[in-house]
C-alpha cells in the first residue's frame, strides 16, 4: 500500500481523536447555563475538563500540521478556501482557551460572567462550524483547475452543510453532558443525565436524516457499502449511548458516545475516499489522496516520526486521564 | 497610492502582527518555565518554604501568560494555509514536516504536562510533580526548536530539490533541514533571549515587593536569581548572536549588508553604533563607529571583506532577473541596533541592581523604579530582533526561491483579509490588556499566604492544587 493512503488514515485518526476529545470540551462549555445554578457549580463543571482541555485541543493543531506535511495541497485549498469559517473557529478557540484560565483570576462576578459567556460562545461556534466544514468537504465545493476554492462563505451555508453543523452541535453537546455525568456527583450529574436524554432524542432524527442524505448522495460510489455500514454503526452507537444514560451507566454511555463520533467521522472519510476534496466545478479538478500528497520521501520520514511518537503520546495521555480519573465534587472547590 | 484592499499587503500586515503578537508571550513562556522549574527543584532539594512561595508566584504568572501563547499559536499554524496557500503548496513537502514533528513531539507533551503540573500537586508524588514541570520546560524548548528549524529553512533553504513537473520544492534530506546552520544558531539565541526576559520580570516583581518592604528575604532571593539569570543569558545572546551573524552572512549576505546599511563592498568594515544621514545612505552627516567590528561579526577576521548592498543587488539581478532585492534599509539598520542596545541596557540594569543591593545594603528608591520599568525591555529586544530577521529576508519569502508576493492566497479577497485583520487586532488588543492587568495583579498580590505552611514533609499538597 502506498504511504499516502496510510496518511489519509493517520489524518483521519487525528481528527477522530480531536472530535472525541475536544468534542466533550465543547459540550461541557455549552452545558454551563443548563446544568449549573451558581459559581461554585460552574467551577465544578469547568474543573472536570481543567487538566485536559489543552491536551484535547492540541489534537487539532497536530491534525492541521499533519495535513500540511502529508497533504500540502489539501491543506492549502481547505484553509484558504474556508477562510472566514476558520477565522470564526480560531476566534472562538482563542476566547474559550483564555477564559478557562482567566475567569477566576479577576475581580468579581461580572468579570467571571463575561468569561463564562466566552466559554459558551467559544464552544457552540466551533461545534457547529466543524460540522458545516466537513459536510461541505464531502459534498464537494467549487475548485478550479489549479486547486483553488472559488466560492465564498455563502457557498458553505447550504442546507446539507448546515444540517451537518447541527449534527455535530447535537453530538458534541450530548457527549459533553455524558462526560459531566461521568465526572460529577449529585445535582449536576442528575441535570446532565436528564438533559443528555433530551438532546439524544433530538440527535437521533437529525443525525439519522443527515446520514441518510449522505448515503443517498453517494449511492453511485463503488464502495457505498462501507458508507452504509458506518452510517448504520453511528446510528446504533448513538441509540446505545441514550440507553446507557437512562440506565445510569455513565462509563458505557461515554464509550458509546465516543464510538458514535468515531463512526460518524468514518462515514465521512469513506464518503470522501479516494478524494480528499471533491470539486463541484469539474470532477477532474478534485483533490485526491494521490494528487494532493507530499512526496514519498517526506511521507516516509513522517511515517517513522508518527510510528515513534504516536504510541508515546497515547501512553502519556492515557496516563493523564487516569491520574485525573476521580469525579470532581463541590468539596474540592475552595471557598473564595 | 496605497491600495488598502490589496490582499498581499493586508496578509503581510496580518502575518507580521499576529506573529509578533505570538512572540509577546512566547519568550516569557520559554524563560519562565525554566526559572520556575529551577525554583521548584530548589524547593524539592532543600525543603525551604520561600522557594515554594516563589515557585507558586512565578508559576501563576507563567500560566497567565501561557494561556495566550497557546491560543495565538493556533492562529499561526492555520495562517500558512489561510493566507499563504501558494506558499503552502510550494513548500508543504519540506516545511510541513518540522511543523508536524513539533506537534507530535512537543505540543502534545507540553499541553499534557502543563495540565498535570497545574492540577497535580495533590495527585502525584513530589518527585513526579517536579518531573512534570521539567517535561513542560523541555517540551516548550523543543517546540521552539522545530519552529525555528522551519523558519530557518525560509532563510536558508537546504535539503530539498525542485521538482520540474510540479514546480514544487520536495524534501530530500530531513537531516539537513533539522540541522540547518541557521537553526543551530538561532535556537540557542532565541532561548537565551527569552531567559533574559523572564529574568527581568522576576527582578521587577521582587523590586516591587522590596520597595514596599514585603517578604524581604523571599524577594531578595528572587531578585538575585532573576538578575543573575538575566546577566548570564545576556552573555549567551552575545555569544550565540556572534555565531548567528556568521551563519547569516553566509546564507544571506544581503541581510548583513542591510544590518549595517553598507552600500559599498568594504574590507575591515566598521560597525556604526549610531548614525545620522539620509535614509539611502548616500550622505552621512554623523556616525559613531567601532573599527573592523562588522568584519569581525560577519567573517570572524578583522580585515575580512563584507559585501555591500550595491554589489549584491547587481549580483542578484544577474542571478534571479531584474528586480529590487534590497530590504527596507532603515528598518533593518535600526532594528539590529535596537535589539542589541535594549539587551545591553537590560543587562546593565540587572548588574546595577545586584551592585546596589550587595551584602544587604540600603537601597535608594530609584533602583526599584528602574528595575520595574526594565521588565519589558528584553521582550522588545526580541520583537525587534525578529522584525530584523523577517524584514531583512524581504523581498524573499523563501530566500532565493519564492518571493513574498508569489506566496499569497490567490482567491482570498482583500475584504476577507481585512475582516480577519480587524478581528485579530480587536481580540488580541483586548487580550493584551487583560493579560497585562492579570499579571500585574498576581505580581502585586505576591506569594500565597498560608499561616501554617511547614517544610516539605508536613505541607498539605491539597492546599496547593490550584483549580480554575
Ligand atoms: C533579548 C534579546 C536579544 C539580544 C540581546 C540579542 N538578540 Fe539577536 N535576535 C534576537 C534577540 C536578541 C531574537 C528575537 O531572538 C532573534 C530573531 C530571530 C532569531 O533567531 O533570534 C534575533 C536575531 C538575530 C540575528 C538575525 C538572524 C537571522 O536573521 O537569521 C542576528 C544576526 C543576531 N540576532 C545577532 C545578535 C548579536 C550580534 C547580538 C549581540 C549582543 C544580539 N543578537 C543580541
Ligand atoms: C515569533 C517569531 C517570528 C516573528 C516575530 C516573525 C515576524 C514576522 C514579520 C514581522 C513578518 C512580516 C514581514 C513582512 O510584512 O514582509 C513576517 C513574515 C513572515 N514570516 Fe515571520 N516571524 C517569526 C517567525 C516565523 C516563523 C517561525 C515562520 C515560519 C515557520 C515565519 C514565517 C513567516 C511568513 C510565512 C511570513 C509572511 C511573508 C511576509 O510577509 O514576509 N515567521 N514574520
Ligand atoms: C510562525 C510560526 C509559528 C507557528 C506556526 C507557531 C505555532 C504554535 C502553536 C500552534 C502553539 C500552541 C501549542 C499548544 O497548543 O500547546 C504555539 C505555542 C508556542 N510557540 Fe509558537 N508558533 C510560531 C512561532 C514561534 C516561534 C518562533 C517560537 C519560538 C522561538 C515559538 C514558540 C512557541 C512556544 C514556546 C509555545 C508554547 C508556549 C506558549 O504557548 O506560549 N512559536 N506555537
Amino acid at each position: 500500500m502506498d504511504l499516502n493512503y496510510l496518511w489519509f488514515g493517520i489524518v483521519g485518526f487525528l481528527f477522530i481523536g480531536y472530535f472525541i476529545l475536544d468534542g466533550f470540551d465543547f459540550g461541557v462549555g455549552m452545558s454551563l447555563p443548563f446544568v449549573t445554578r451558581n459559581d461554585q457549580e460552574r467551577r465544578v463543571v469547568i474543573n472536570t475538563i481543567g487538566p485536559i482541555w489543552d491536551l484535547n485541543e492540541t489534537w487539532v493543531i497536530v491534525g492541521g500540521a499533519s495535513l500540511f506535511a502529508a497533504f500540502p495541497l489539501w491543506y492549502a485549498t481547505l484553509f484558504s478556501g474556508f477562510y472566514l469559517a476558520l477565522l470564526l473557529i480560531l476566534a472562538s478557540l482563542i476566547l474559550r482557551g483564555v477564559s478557562f484560565e482567566y475567569r477566576h483570576k479577576g475581580h468579581g462576578a461580572k468579570w467571571t460572567g463575561l468569561f463564562d459567556t466566552f466559554i459558551m460562545i467559544g464552544s457552540v461556534v466551533p461545534a457547529l462550524l466543524w460540522g458545516v466544514a466537513f459536510a461541505n468537504i464531502i459534498q464537494g465545493v467549487p475548485i478550479d483547475a489549479d486547486g483553488n476554492f472559488t466560492g465564498n462563505l455563502l457557498t458553505l451555508l447550504n442546507p446539507y452543510g448546515l444540517l451537518g453543523g447541527v449534527v455535530t452541535l447535537a453530538l458534541f453537546f450530548m457527549h459533553g453532558l455524558i462526560y459531566l455525568a461521568l465526572k460529577t456527583t449529585g445535582e449536576i450529574r442528575e441535570r446532565a443525565r436528564s438533559l443528555a436524554t433530551i438532546v439524544g432524542l433530538v440527535a437521533v432524527p437529525v443525525g439519522g436524516g443527515w446520514l441518510l442524505w449522505t448515503v443517498l448522495q453517494h449511492v453511485t460510489i463503488a464502495h457505498v457499502g462501507f458508507i452504509i455500514a458506518f452510517a448504520g454503526l453511528t446510528a446504533l452507537a448513538l441509540v446505545a449511548a441514550i440507553i446507557m444514560v437512562r440506565l445510569g451507566r455513565d462509563g458505557s454511555a461515554f464509550i458509546a458516545m465516543a464510538l458514535t463520533i468515531a463512526f460518524a467521522l468514518l462515514t465521512i472519510l469513506s464518503a470522501l475516499f479516494p478524494n480528499v476534496m471533491p470539486s463541484s466545478t469539474d470532477p477532474s479538478y478534485s483533490l485526491t489522496i494521490e494528487n494532493a500528497s507530499s512526496s514519498p520521501y517526506t511521507l516516509t520520514v513522517m511515517t517513522w516520526v508518527a510510528a515513534f511518537a504516536m504510541p508515546l503520546v497515547l501512553a502519556y495521555q492515557g496516563w493523564t486521564f487516569w491520574v485525573f480519573r476521580k469525579r470532581v465534587t463541590r468539596e474540592m472547590i475552595p471557598v473564595s | 497610492m496605497i491600495d488598502w484592499l490589496d490582499p498581499l499587503l493586508l496578509a503581510r500586515w496580518q502575518f507580521g502582527l499576529t506573529t509578533l503578537y505570538h512572540f509577546l508571550f512566547v519568550p516569557l513562556t520559554i524563560g519562565m518555565s525554566l526559572l520556575v522549574a529551577i525554583l521548584q527543584t530548589a524547593w524539592y532539594n532543600t525543603g525551604k518554604v520561600h522557594y515554594l512561595h516563589l515557585t507558586r508566584l512565578f508559576g501563576k504568572i507563567f500560566l497567565i501568560n501561557f494561556a495566550i501563547g497557546v491560543v495565538t499559536g493556533i492562529t499561526q499554524e492555520f495562517q500558512f494555509g489561510m493566507n499563504w496557500s501558494e506558499y503552502s503548496r510550494f513548500v508543504g513537502d519540506v516545511f510541513g514536516a518540522p511543523l508536524a514533528m513539533e506537534g507530535l513531539f512537543a505540543f502534545f507533551l507540553e499541553a499534557t504536562f502543563i495540565g498535570v503540573w497545574i492540577f497535580g500537586w495533590d495527585k502525584l508524588s513530589a518527585r513526579m510533580h517536579l518531573a512534570s514541570i521539567w517535561l513542560t520546560t523541555a517540551a516548550v524548548s523543543l517546540s521552539a526548536y522545530f519552529i525555528i528549524a522551519a523558519n530557518s529553512w525560509m532563510q536558508n533553504p537546504v535539503g530539498y530539490e525542485l521538482n520540474p513537473e510540479t514546480g514544487r520544492a520536495e524534501l530530500n534530506d530531513i537531516g539537513a533541514v533539522l540541522f540547518n546552520p541557521i537553526a543551530l544558531n538561532a535556537f540557542p539565541h532565541t532561548i537565551v533571549a527569552s531567559i533574559m526576559f523572564a529574568g527581568t520580570v522576576m527582578v521587577a516583581v521582587a523590586a516591587y515587593h522590596l520597595s514596599k518592604g514585603n517578604h524581604i528575604d523571599t524577594m531578595r532571593s528572587a531578585l538575585k536569581f532573576g538578575a543573575f539569570a538575566n546577566i548570564i543569558a545576556f552573555a549567551g545572546t552575545f555569544l550565540t548572536g556572534d555565531g548567528l551573524s556568521l551563519a547569516m552572512t553566509i546564507a544571506q549576505p544581503m541581510k548583513m549588508a542591510a544590518a549595517e546599511a553598507l552600500y559599498e563592498t568594504t574590507s575591515s568594515a566598521s560597525f556604526s553604533i549610531f548614525s545620522w544621514g539620509t535614509p539611502d545612505g548616500s550622505s552621512e552627516i554623523f556616525s559613531l563607529r567601532i573599527p573592523a567590528l562588522l568584519s569581525l561579526l560577519s567573517t570572524h577576521t578583522l580585515n575580512g571583506t563584507v559585501e555591500g548592498l550595491n554589489d549584491l543587488q547587481a549580483q542578484y539581478s544577474d542571478l534571479y532577473g531584474v528586480g529590487d532585492y534590497m530590504p527596507i534599509i532603515w528598518l533593518t539598520y535600526w532594528s539590529f541596533r535596537w535589539m542589541i542596545g535594549l539587551g545591553i541596557f537590560a543587562a546593565l540594569v540587572s548588574t546595577a541592581v545586584l551592585w546596589v543591593t550587595r551584602a544587604g545594603r540600603r537601597q535608594a528608591a530609584w533602583i526599584w523604579k528602574v528595575a520595574m520599568w526594565t521588565a519589558p525591555i528584553p521582550m522588545l529586544a526580541s520583537l525587534v530582533g525578529w522584525t530584523f530577521a523577517e524584514m531583512g529576508r524581504q523581498p524573499w519569502l523563501v530566500f532565493g526561491l519564492m518571493k513574498t508576493e508569489d506566496g499569497v492566497s490567490p482567491y482570498v479577497t482583500g475584504w476577507e483579509v481585512l475582516t480577519s485583520l480587524v478581528v485579530f487586532t480587536l481580540i488580541y488588543g483586548v487580550l493584551a490588556v487583560i493579560e497585562y492587568r492579570l499579571i500585574i495583579k498576581a505580581a502585586k498580590e505576591g506569594p500565597d499566604e498560608w499561616a501554617e505552611l511547614g517544610d516539605r514533609k508536613t505541607i498539605d499538597p491539597a492546599k496547593l492544587a490550584t483549580v480554575y
